[in-house]
């Protein structure tokens, strides 16, 4: 055992390291730590036979631990908890007695808690479930105590290091989106086990979820997290077994524990971009942990007491678990398949498995620049080839090719960028059951049309929007349950969230089933707050847009969740941010229907390409209203209103755009030249152009900083040969003032 | 020492010992920091944007990127420029206010060479009896055949920004 290449202690740290990893996979859960365990021990043994030339301390704790494990393999799941809590101190003394040993320095102290070795196995038999069939109804009002602990007192929470020592950024980066990855699914799984606590399949997912979280905080030296996600897991595993049902309770704490570790990683991914506090956070991870432990402890029922079906899981694990722990019997012979990916996972489980890969955005916009160059130099072979070579059989098919794969890869490169509503609309999941239950309304919410998807920079704008309106519908829209039944409704309110294409648009619909709008009482308290006169005459739909003015609320009382008058102003000015537009149609008494339209993409516009002089411009089409070609007397100067152009006799502020942006066009007169009709809000103006090019799909640049200055373009785009082309701003357009624009004619 | 180590916003910076790009605007001799080059581009249709100073030429599409040209010998006041073939783009990378960096194109009369200067070459900026603006210059170095102007990149870009 003494290898030329390696000296004992760097043999023994080796050792220690995969020991570490190890640990992390053992599975606390499974008698005898599972697959884990088994590894542990035999690294263990490795270890010990290295450390036969240590220091007398390394070798009395080498002969601990592997007491220790020959425990683990006897031990029932709760003891595999306390094992591995010894383990974890020892490993931490011993990583640090090795180094000494290797560097022939003094060994560190030994810690207290491994003088003694980790409590016995049978501790734990007593609190088995059915020896105690009556303490049902404590089980029930512990957890309700356990809680209110949880939600109600912050002096039993516990300040958490956010950003390990010496750690990696590229490591915390990996572990934060990874994290933020598995604390959704873990988010959407509860949710859908509330509904339906005994779900095989959601109880493995969130059980694998929390599973990897733990292994991944464990790599990360994150030792809180690791035990609340570990408590946690040891809940989940319980309801897989069928041991026990995912009640109210438990579930509220296993969102605690998602929400606490989500709060943790937001902050770790705050620090390590340095914007951070840079010091720790308080978490409830003790009062978590107590909790579980309480519902844990607490007998839950049997299951043949409470009439539910036999646990979900093929194999009659059940019993053997209840023989078991009243017997202290050896393992069964194998753990079964589901659920175990740790003992296939290798020690780097953060690299994502399956069937996508993250890919920074900048690398994505590099690919989507370089496709578009590609489109422009294969246009420009096929026209040099064209005129030189028409008649080539052969090159024109290999260039009809050619253009075949360039525009599939554009369309692939495009559609990188376009991801399934689903993630915020799941979201919205946990926001109508926080909210209702706060609101004590009993609500139901309906998703459909999940799986559209549209560009990630949209997603990432709507969601904001999305919860106020969601807010809203709990808040105003759906009736107390006992009005609901008055009013002849089911007692649980509905709010539809849907999602679908429809025209080069992605449409988004919140329905809620609840009171509706009455445009009679807004008007009134339009009037009240000053928005409009009370002269003024609105229609039912204008004035049911008057909850999208500024400082407009409808609350009758202001709660803590809407009613502050920020809400759908700020919903219809996000919206507009991204391009889309908002509709709202209601009925007293039968609800409330809010319609977005979105663009699909916030990174391609349809344009329409005009031409000044020698240069070319993109108006957005969405703007574009009408074009037209002015007769010689329809443009008429009027003073102090600048020049005006009759349009089908409506007369329309005309900005003579070359002058505007100082390029001196073709046409010498209006009418040499075309309008363009554009519009903005409730404003539009003529732009006064030389031609029309045509309309084309662009691919929006930003302009940089050089040009944050400039007013009159809203970015830039390549154009069909590989010019650039400015994309004019017309909203910044349809705002100048007429004189000014009078004053450059 | 790194010449291409953006200054302190504000902080008027000394040249480097290290390698310039040499260049010319006119007839006068000028050196930037060569490790804040990326490349060098022939003149290619720039389209201007409309209400920016006449030293900000416009945009260029530089493979699918769409990135800013500048002037340089409008910036420093030369009479007249005129594009002739030596005339190029040099393609720059400066300090972008988001953090990271920004490519930053300037218009050149032509690239001379890569020269290396050492601290005994180099002297800080008069503060008189150049024709250009001093904010836009580290120093000047001293070569065989006269003195070369070494400017300031990152504040001119930053002055774009400001006074644009």
């Amino acid at each position: 055992m003494s290898p030329e290449s390696a000296s004992p202690p760097a043999v023994a740290r080796r050792l220690l390291q995969q020991i570490g990893l190890e640990m992390a996979f053992l599975d606390l859960a499974s008698p005898g730590g599972g697959a884990g365990g088994t590894v542990l021990a035999t690294l263990l043994a490795e270890l010990n036979a290295v450390g036969n030339t240590a220091p007398q301390a390394i070798r009395d704790l080498l002969m601990r631990a592997g007491d220790c494990t020959g425990r683990l393999a006897n031990a029932e799941p709760t003891a595999v908890g306390d094992i591995s809590d010894w383990l974890a101190t020892w490993h931490a003394w011993m990583e640090e007695a090795v180094s000494a040993w290797e560097r022939s320095q003094p060994l560190p102290p030994v810690p207290p808690p491994l003088e003694a070795m980790p409590a016995a196995a049978p501790r734990t038999t007593d609190a088995r479930p059915h020896t105690q069939p009556s303490a049902a109804p404590s089980a029930a009002t512990a957890t309700a105590a356990s809680r209110r602990l949880v939600l109600d007192d912050p002096a039993s929470c516990q300040d958490v290091a956010v950003l390990p020592h010496d750690s990696d950024p590229e490591l915390v980066k990996l572990f934060c989106a990874e994290s933020q990855d598995l604390l959704r699914d873990i988010e959407q799984g509860v949710l859908v086990l509330e509904a339906n606590p005994e779900d095989p399949d959601t109880l493995a997912t969130v059980f694998r979820a929390f599973h990897t979280f733990k292994g991944n905080a464990a790599v990360m030296k994150l030792a809180e997290l690791h035990r609340l996600a570990h408590e946690v897991e040891s809940l989940l595993d319980a309801a897989r077994r069928g041991e026990r049902n995912l009640d109210r309770q438990a579930i509220d704490v296993i969102l605690a524990a998602a929400d606490c570790f989500a709060r943790f990683v937001d902050e770790m991914a705050r620090q390590i971009e340095g914007i951070g506090t840079g010091g720790s956070l308080s978490l409830p991870v003790p009062a978590i942990i107590q909790a579980v432990t309480t519902i844990l402890a607490a007998a839950p029922a049997p299951q043949a007491a409470r009439g539910h079906a036999p646990a979900p899981l093929p194999s009659p694990r059940t019993t053997v678990v209840v023989e078991q722990a009243t017997a202290t019997t050896p393992p069964p012979p194998a753990p079964p398949p589901v659920s175990e990916p740790a003992q296939a996972t290798p020690p780097a489980a953060m690299t994502t498995a399956g069937a996508s890969i993250r890919v920074d955005t900048h690398k994505l916009d590099g690919l989507i620049d370089l496709v578009g160059e590609l489109v422009i130099a294969q246009s420009m072979v096929v026209q040099g080839a064209t005129s030189e070579r028409a008649a080539d059989e052969h090159l024109a098919r290999a260039l009809g090719r050619l253009r075949g794969i360039t525009s599939d890869l554009q369309r692939t490169a495009m559609g990188l960028r376009m991801v399934p509503i689903r993630g915020t609309f799941q979201k919205m999941a946990r926001l109508v059951r926080d909210t209702a239950a706060e609101l004590g309304k009993d609500v139901k919410l309906v998703l459909e049309g999940e799986e559209t998807e549209l560009d990630r920079t949209v997603i990432e704008q709507i969601g904001d929007p999305l919860v106020h309106m969601i807010r809203n519908a709990i808040d105003h829209g759906i009736e107390q349950p006992a009005a609901r039944e008055a009013a002849g409704k089911p007692s649980a309110g509905t709010i539809r969230l849907s999602a679908c294409h429809q025209g080069g648009f992605v449409v988004i619909r919140i329905a809620d089933d609840g009171r509706g709008l009455d445009p009679e009482k807004l008007r009134r308290k339009a009037v009240d707050r000053g928005l409009v006169d009370a002269e003024t005459v609105l229609d039912d739909r204008e004035a049911l847009e008057l909850i999208f003015a500024a400082g407009f609320s409808t609350a009758e009382q202001v709660t803590g969740l809407s009613g502050r008058g920020v809400g759908m102003d700020v919903v219809r000015r996000n919206i507009d941010g991204i391009r889309g537009k908002i509709e709202i149609d209601s009925t007293i008494g039968g609800g409330t229907t809010f319609t977005i339209f979105m663009p699909l993409t916030l990174a391609i516009i349809e344009g329409l390409l005009v031409a000044i002089g020698d240069q070319r411009f993109v108006v957005p089409t969405l703007s574009v209203r009408e074009s037209l070609r002015p007769l010689p007397g329809d443009v008429t100067m009027v003073h102090g209103r600048g020049e005006l152009v009759n349009v089908r006799g409506r007369l329309v502020p005309l900005l003579r755009l070359g002058q505007h942006i100082g390029v001196t066009p073709r046409a010498a007169t209006p009418a040499d030249g075309i309008v363009v009709v554009v519009e903005a809000g409730q404003e539009c103006r003529g732009l006064l152009v030389d031609d029309l090019l045509g309309k084309q799909e662009v691919v929006i640049k930003n302009l940089g900083e050089t040009f944050t200055r400039q007013r009159g373009f809203a970015g830039a785009a390549i154009l069909g040969d590989g010019r650039v082309g400015l994309i004019l701003d017309t909203n910044a357009l349809v705002r100048l003032k007429p004189h000014a624009a009078g004053s450059a004619a | 020492m790194n010449p291409s180590a953006p200054a302190q916003p504000g902080a008027p910076s000394i040249a480097q010992p290290g390698k310039y790009l040499a260049f010319t605007l006119g007839h006068e001799s000028y050196g930037m920091p060569v490790l804040v080059v990326r490349e060098i581009i022939r003149l290619c249709p720039i389209t201007p944007v409309a209400s920016m100073p006449p030293h900000v030429r416009g945009v260029i599409n530089l493979r699918g990127k769409v990135i800013p040209v500048v002037d340089l010998r409008i910036r420093f006041g030369l009479p007249d420029p005129v594009d002739h073939d030596r005339t190029c783009i040099v393609v720059t990378q400066v300090a972008a206010a988001t953090g990271g960096s920004r490519p930053y194109g300037v218009i050149v009369d032509g690239v001379e060479e890569v020269a290396a200067y050492s601290g005994e070459d180099l002297v800080p900026p008069p503060d008189f009896g150049t024709a250009i603006d001093t904010r836009f210059i580290t120093g000047m170095a001293r070569s065989g055949s006269g003195v070369t102007t070494l400017i300031d990149l990152e504040a001119i870009a930053r002055a774009d920004r400001e006074h644009a």
